[in-house]
């Protein structure tokens, strides 16, 4: 078996991964990355509307802070986040969007001088100072009090991703593509690399690194419908999850976005909603000032997918060959907003469902689009119970999202980790000595060869294509929007006999080389554990919380579940176990978010006290001590000032 | 509706063993607003279980699937089969290196391209972390941006007369990328300095101005503006020298 050799490994290309990579490479180590596409094709790369950061250079923005950005945050979050976490990125993200623009990111710019645009829906005149021209303009997103998302058109993820490419590039950093990481490489809590299988011969590899770095994305795949790109298929949780000892944090948390187009279930960015695009029902009515009489079609994205949902259960959906939906008024913004700052969806429309949107309205319903839920790490990035592994972006659960993540806020995130958690990575490495254990990397990779037998001679009778399918179906049907104890009861006795059932699936090609069924075989078990998890963990999470919301259990509950659901699941054990732990130090007292309506449990405990359990809380569940103490990064009460007007 | 689809994709499997290249056809009943994307995971997950092509984002963004569609490179994922006869051939993209029935390594390719043409910005400034971003005029950023889709899908590559005969070409991908970089006033490089990465037979005097390029790109880049804008620069340069 060939070994490769590195101080940092880095597995996945996305925005996340190569900022880490390049954080580690300018401190002078010796880093490779791992993709399983080329770099450029991330899913990353698909990401749209932007980046939020609290520039305030647009009059809109007039007054931001990253206090305002982090309490935007921590109320979208439905206080799930762990808010210090929260203010590292918020007091990050300003700095994280001009270094992007130093890298060479084409980002939109402030011009001064009057400019039409649209307020909540309607057409209005505003006028940019004419001595912040040339500055980094913002646009206006969902569940946001300032206009604060720095865009480049409607391609954001793209020129960031091809940007921070570039840098690699310079760099001179080895990016492997076509490359799968099946397994981690561990032994007494010390990861040291990852067992890799080529996509390109199949050929079975060791790489062998002082630090390993999670950066693979998001299991959106794993439902089926879903906005994400194939590849999210939950391959890097799996990777953690695999381990026993690694916990998966908040899985049930899953975003769905209100706007995917029907069919095909490509996502329409909330970029659209943020310019003036309006939602309509059945009777072209716009419904959302009716439930969201402040933020209107601008609520968060759980409020707002709901609200459709809701919508559409009252007989005002649009019946098609494609199931129920609602429609996406663009009209307004007119040809040339949309052919300029929108055109990637102009594109998408007319060449996928043939529909103009300059003239025609646009069918759109909620789907899968992110998973806020993902490998526990501390606010330094390390996974919890396994030295030398890290996990950052959408894959993680750092854990700025909670039970929602804002729109704007996750390709932010995956550029602000990257600073934050690279940096950490690199102090690791720096220090960190490595014995390398080629019997240790022997027994891994032949557990990976074994299973590898059985999936291809082995007398199992399932096929993974319908294996798959009926995952995606539990998931879409019983772990989405609206929840009950039944329904997801269903799910998780359904989803307990697929994880049975993927041990027996038969691959039908011999072929060699990438051999695409092979492919899939081997993430199958992955993405029914992770399945389970999703649906387990919804069961037993009584209360709504942002975007996890039981039709039983309508209310937040502060007092009981305040937390964060981890889970763990070691190989070969029937069942997973499932702790929880406090969400982090509180500094912003749980309260009302200001739209979505619903109510709430209050805490039966002061905020000093909750606080004094965090770190007892989160250590016994494994979380390593990171570079500072908790709540270092956290001023407190710094919001006090800020709505008290003296910051 | 209701047709019968003939799909006549070509095969061949490098790692196999005595396999040699041929074309295999697969049926498949049309359904509605059916693209290739879906068409051939459909063959794939009921006819054909070791046929290999590429998708990622299935949203015309990541550039993946570009293949040649009866005889026309370009993204499959947003080809439907409605707007193509009964049978529909598929054959990848000829110019970049085969992995494997539809699938090309166009990911090498532009990564060498990217590190031949030092694909960043020359700019020596370090990053101050506490000042305020540098200004640029919006006209410019969008001017750039224009530039940037690019999603190196390799559908100009893959039609270029030049590129076929010259592999070393660059490409309209690539004097796309000169040209985005042109444009971008953080970029320090100076005249001596794009005229001998751009005034060769391998830059913009390789282009004989077939333009099939600018025919067959997927996302409408302004290759024509770009190519008018370096070919007026170097003479610039040349003119000076």
């Amino acid at each position: 078996m060939r070994i490769i050799n590195s101080d940092v490994l880095v597995i996945g290309a996305g925005l996340a991964g190569e900022r880490t990579a390049i954080a580690c490479a300018k401190r002078g180590l010796d880093v490779t990355i791992l993709s399983l596409v080329p770099p450029r094709r991330s899913h990353s790369s698909a990401a749209q509307g932007g980046m939020q950061a609290a520039l305030a250079n647009t009059v809109m923005g007039e007054g931001d802070t990253p206090t305002v950005h982090w309490l935007d945050t921590v109320k979208g979050s439905d206080w799930g986040c762990d808010q210090e976490v929260a203010r590292i990125f918020a007091d990050n993200a300003p700095i994280a969007m001009r270094e992007m623009a130093h890298f060479g990111v084409p980002w939109n710019r402030v011009k001064g001088g009057k400019q039409q645009v649209f307020i909540k829906g309607k057409k209005a005149e505003i006028e940019e100072d004419f001595a912040n021209e040339g500055l980094i303009t913002s646009r206006a997103f969902g569940g946001t009090a300032k206009w604060r998302t720095c865009y480049t058109a409607d391609g954001t993820g793209h020129t960031v991703l091809y940007t921070m490419d570039n840098m690699v590039l310079q760099l001179g950093i080895p990016v492997h593509d076509r490359m799968e990481a099946l397994r981690l490489i561990h032994k007494d809590n010390r990861c040291i690399g990852a067992i890799v299988r080529s996509l390109r011969d199949g050929e079975i590899m060791a790489y062998i690194a002082k630090a390993t770095v999670i950066a693979t994305g998001g299991y959106g795949r794993i439902y089926g419908e879903s906005t994400n790109a194939v590849i999210n298929e939950g391959t890097g949780s799996w990777l953690a999850l695999q381990t026993g000892v690694v916990p998966l944090g908040n899985m049930e948390a899953v975003q769905v976005h209100p706007t995917g187009i029907v069919p095909t279930d490509i996502l329409i960015t909330e970029g659209c909603r943020g310019d003036g695009g309006l939602l309509l029902d059945v009777d072209e009515y716009r419904f959302m000032p009716d439930y969201e009489p402040e933020k209107m079609e601008l609520a968060s994205r759980d409020v707002v997918s709901r609200r459709m949902k809701e919508h559409m259960l009252k007989g005002k959906g649009v019946q098609s060959a494609y199931g129920e939906h609602l429609w996406l008024d663009l009209r307004q913004l007119g040809e040339h907003h949309l052919t300029t700052k929108l055109r990637e969806v102009y594109d998408i429309c007319m060449y996928f469902i043939g529909v103009n949107p300059i003239t025609e309205l646009v069918p759109v319903r909620p789907t899968q689009h992110y998973s806020m839920g993902g490998i526990r790490v501390n606010k330094d990035g390390q996974a919890y119970n396994m030295e030398g592994l890290f996990a950052l972006g959408e894959v993680a659960c750092w854990d700025m999202h909670g039970f929602n993540r804002l729109g704007g806020n996750s390709l932010a995130e995956t550029v602000v980790a990257g600073m934050v958690v690279g940096k950490q990575v690199a102090a690791f490495a720096n220090k960190a000595e490595l014995n390398v254990e080629v019997t240790l990397a022997e027994e891994a990779a032949d557990l990976e060869r074994k299973k590898m037998d059985r999936l291809m001679n082995g007398d199992g009778q399932e096929n993974v294509y319908a294996l798959r399918d009926e995952i995606g179906r539990i998931l879409t049907k019983y772990v989405h929007i609206f929840r009950t104890g039944e329904g997801l009861q269903t799910a998780v006795n359904e989803l307990k006999i697929i994880v049975d059932r993927t041990k027996n699936v038969k691959v039908r090609t011999s072929a060699p080389g990438m051999n695409p069924e092979l492919s899939i075989a081997l993430r199958i078990e992955g993405m029914a554990k992770q399945a389970y998890v999703i649906a387990k963990g919804a069961l037993d999470r009584t209360e709504s919380r942002g975007a996890h919301s039981r039709e039983d259990y309508p209310a937040r509950d502060d007092k009981n579940w305040l937390n964060r659901t981890l889970v763990r699941w070691a190989e070969g054990e029937p069942d997973p176990v499932f702790d929880y732990e406090p969400v982090g130090l509180l500094d912003l007292p749980p309260g009302d978010r200001g739209y979505g309506g619903g109510h709430m449990i209050d805490m039966d405990i002061s905020v000093d006290e909750y606080n004094k359990q965090v770190d007892p809380g989160q250590t016994t569940n494994g979380r390593l001590q990171p570079a500072e103490p908790t709540g270092t990064k956290l001023p407190k009460e710094a919001w006090r000032a800020k709505l008290e007007g003296k910051e | 509706m209701g047709r019968t689809l003939t799909f006549k994709i070509f095969r061949y499997n490098p790692t196999k063993l005595n396999d040699k290249p041929h074309v295999e056809a697969y049926r498949l009943e049309e359904i509605p607003r059916l693209n290739v994307f879906t068409a051939l995971n459909m063959i794939r997950e009921q006819q054909a279980p070791d046929l290999m092509f590429d998708f990622v984002c299935r949203a015309g963004i990541c550039g993946s699937c570009a293949m040649v569609i009866n005889g026309r490179p370009t993204l499959a994922c947003r080809t439907l089969t409605a707007d193509l006869p009964e049978t529909i051939e598929l054959f990848p993209l000829p110019f970049f290196k085969l992995l494997g029935d539809l699938s090309v390594d166009t990911g090498v390719w532009f990564r060498e391209m990217g590190e031949r043409l030092e694909s960043w910005v020359h700019n020596h400034k370090e990053f101050d972390p506490q000042a305020i971003e540098e200004r640029m005029d919006n006209e410019t950023a969008i001017k750039i941006y224009n530039s940037e889709r690019c999603i190196e899908c390799g559908c100009c590559i893959a039609g270029c007369a030049t590129a076929q005969v010259y592999p070393d070409f660059i490409g309209a991908a690539g004097l796309n990328r000169i040209g985005r970089f042109l444009f971008d006033p953080r970029d320090e490089r100076g005249d001596q300095e794009w005229f001998e990465l751009v005034s060769t037979d391998e830059g913009i005097f390789g282009c004989i101005g077939m333009m099939a390029c600018d025919d067959v790109c997927p996302k409408d880049l302004p290759l024509l503006e770009v190519f008018a804008y370096i070919r007026r620069k170097v003479s610039g340069i040349a003119i000076k020298k």
